[in-house]
């Protein structure tokens, strides 16, 4: 079996020591282990850990218990091979479309030491990404010109400027409308498919995580635990369509059931 | 709508002859003595008799008052980008800056007085203390108040603090710190008039003493006129530039 992309060994995390003397973790026993390119999604109810688990993937936080690896390597501290983006787009306001998703590359070595040499390139770089997710022309428009939907497509174009291995997204499209969210699936998708990212995306849309996801976690309330894994094995490339075949609506009742024998417990 | 705005924009001028129209009839109609009250001719009269020493100690209240801002500028945002880029020293230092914040500052004048004498040191200084405070807090509190979402993203990519704060935090606290300016040099006048009209034989608050206490209430008047003129001017001259260098943070407005 080739080594897992996203790998983690029976991790618990208690977010100081006075927690983990009282034994009160904010997650359990966390094993997950992904192979290369996949795209999982980690659902469950709210206040279940999930945000923490992103923590822990990016390495803002080290485990209590247990070992996270990345890509192969032990993860010691933030890591650079991941991007991430919010349900807030947290552009900043002050800084056009464009300049919002150059804003990675002069933090990130090694672009941040080539960035004035080489700023037209990656402005280059960036107006073809925003293409990609249908932003062309809006490249000198100021965050608070853009829609809601066309924010949060800056945003995850400012998570995959620097060409992470891994995107990491928390509920992104949990602030948008039913039709904006849908739109944003695809772009998601078809971004994945262009460039084969390794994807970790955080929800508490069913429908969302069965149609975007090879594999969807299903994360128990607090302490968090996963209780439920399940492969999605619908074909890709997937069409809006495949939500409305019988398969699509069973799986998405499987999971709803899951969840709510946690919620009940 | 156009309309509207034009009429937003004439209204406090209208407002301001209006009041000196109303003050001069009933000062006419009341007959009121210039010793009590003057009319708003008077106080002109008094403005264009004395323009010369007026000229002279406004000049000398305004760049007073510019010397101690200026030094407010540089303390308030250094102590506002300490006090917020750390939680300890925002810890340590918020309690007992908010207590210096409530000492009146005139209490400060007769002991800066036996430090440095009488004259343009206390009125510095004065002006200094009663107007960093503001600057310092909307420092502060624009850098304390970041998204820890953004700061998380930029922390991944591994970000140093410093990078999170001139990148974010610096341009995001700047729509406080120009409207901080703008409260803080209208305190900064009246530092320097307060010490100047306690220590000090030049400047407008020395002015509005002499005036007062040889009875030329026109005169003192006239004082109270030019300060307010130079307040006004400069609180216009902060808020334009605030509208011209932030103008992200204020759209809708315009």
């Amino acid at each position: 079996m080739p080594e897992a992309f996203v790998d983690f060994n029976q991790v618990w995390l208690a977010y100081d020591d006075e927690l983990l003397e009282r034994n009160e973790f904010a997650v359990e026993d966390i094993t997950i282990s992904t192979g290369e390119g996949e795209f999982i999604a980690i659902v469950g109810p709210s206040g279940c850990g999930k945000s923490t688990f992103m923590k822990l993937a990016t390495g803002l936080k080290m485990p209590s218990r247990g070992t996270v690896r990345i890509g192969g390597q032990p993860v010691t501290g933030p890591i650079k091979i991941v991007g991430m983006a919010f349900q807030a787009p947290t552009l900043l306001p002050w800084r056009t479309t464009i300049d919002n998703v150059l804003l990675p590359l002069e933090i990130v070595e090694p672009y941040r030491s080539q960035f004035k040499k080489r700023k037209d390139e990656y402005r280059e770089r960036a107006r073809r990404l925003l293409a990609t997710v249908g932003l062309q022309g809006y490249e000198d428009k100021f965050p608070w010109q853009l829609s809601g939907g066309m924010q949060q497509r800056a945003s995850i174009c400012r998570a995959l400027i620097h060409e992470p291995r891994m995107l990491l997204l928390d509920e992104p499209f949990g602030a948008l409308d039913a039709f904006t969210r849908e739109e944003l699936w695809n772009v998601l998708r078809d971004l994945r498919a262009a460039q084969r990212f390794n994807v970790i995306l955080v929800t508490h849309d069913l429908r969302e995580a069965a149609y975007l996801a090879d594999t969807v976690y299903v994360m128990s309330k607090r302490p968090g635990r996963i209780v439920t894994r399940r492969d999605i094995d619908l074909p890709r490339p997937r069409d809006l369509e495949i939500t409305y075949t019988t398969q699509f609506t069973d799986l998405v009742h499987e999971l709803r059931s899951r969840i709510g024998e946690i919620r009940k417990s | 709508m156009a309309r509207h705005k034009k009429l937003e924009t004439y209204a406090p001028w209208a407002l301001l002859v209006a009041s000196i129209l109303l003050w001069q009839l009933a000062c006419w109609a009341f007959d009121v003595s210039e010793f009590v009250f003057p009319s708003p001719l008077q106080i002109l009269g008094s403005l264009i008799e004395f323009a010369v020493p007026i000229a002279e100690h406004a000049w000398r209240t305004f760049w007073t008052t510019m010397v101690g801002f200026a030094i407010s500028i540089v303390v308030g945002v250094v102590l506002g980008f300490v006090i917020g880029s750390s939680r300890l020293a925002y810890a340590a230092m918020y309690p007992l800056m908010t207590a210096f914040n409530a000492l009146p500052k005139a209490a400060f004048v007769p002991i800066l007085v036996v430090w440095f004498g009488i004259g343009v040191g206390p009125a510095i200084l004065t002006a200094f203390l009663i107007s960093f405070f503001p600057i310092m807090v909307n420092i502060a509190t624009g850098l304390a108040t970041l998204e820890p979402e953004l700061e998380d993203v930029l922390r991944v990519l591994g970000a140093r603090r410093l990078d999170v704060l001139l990148k974010v935090g610096l341009p995001r606290s700047m729509p406080y710190f120009f409207a901080s300016l703008k409260v803080a040099i209208t305190l900064a006048f009246v530092g320097t008039t307060v010490s100047e009209m306690n220590a000090s034989n030049e400047g407008i608050g020395y002015l509005l003493i002499s005036a007062g206490s040889a009875m030329k209430m026109p005169l003192a008047f006239a004082g109270l006129v030019v300060i307010a003129a130079m307040a006004m001017a400069m609180y216009e001259l902060f808020s334009w530039i605030e509208r011209h260098t932030t103008a992200w943070a204020h759209r809708g407005q315009t």
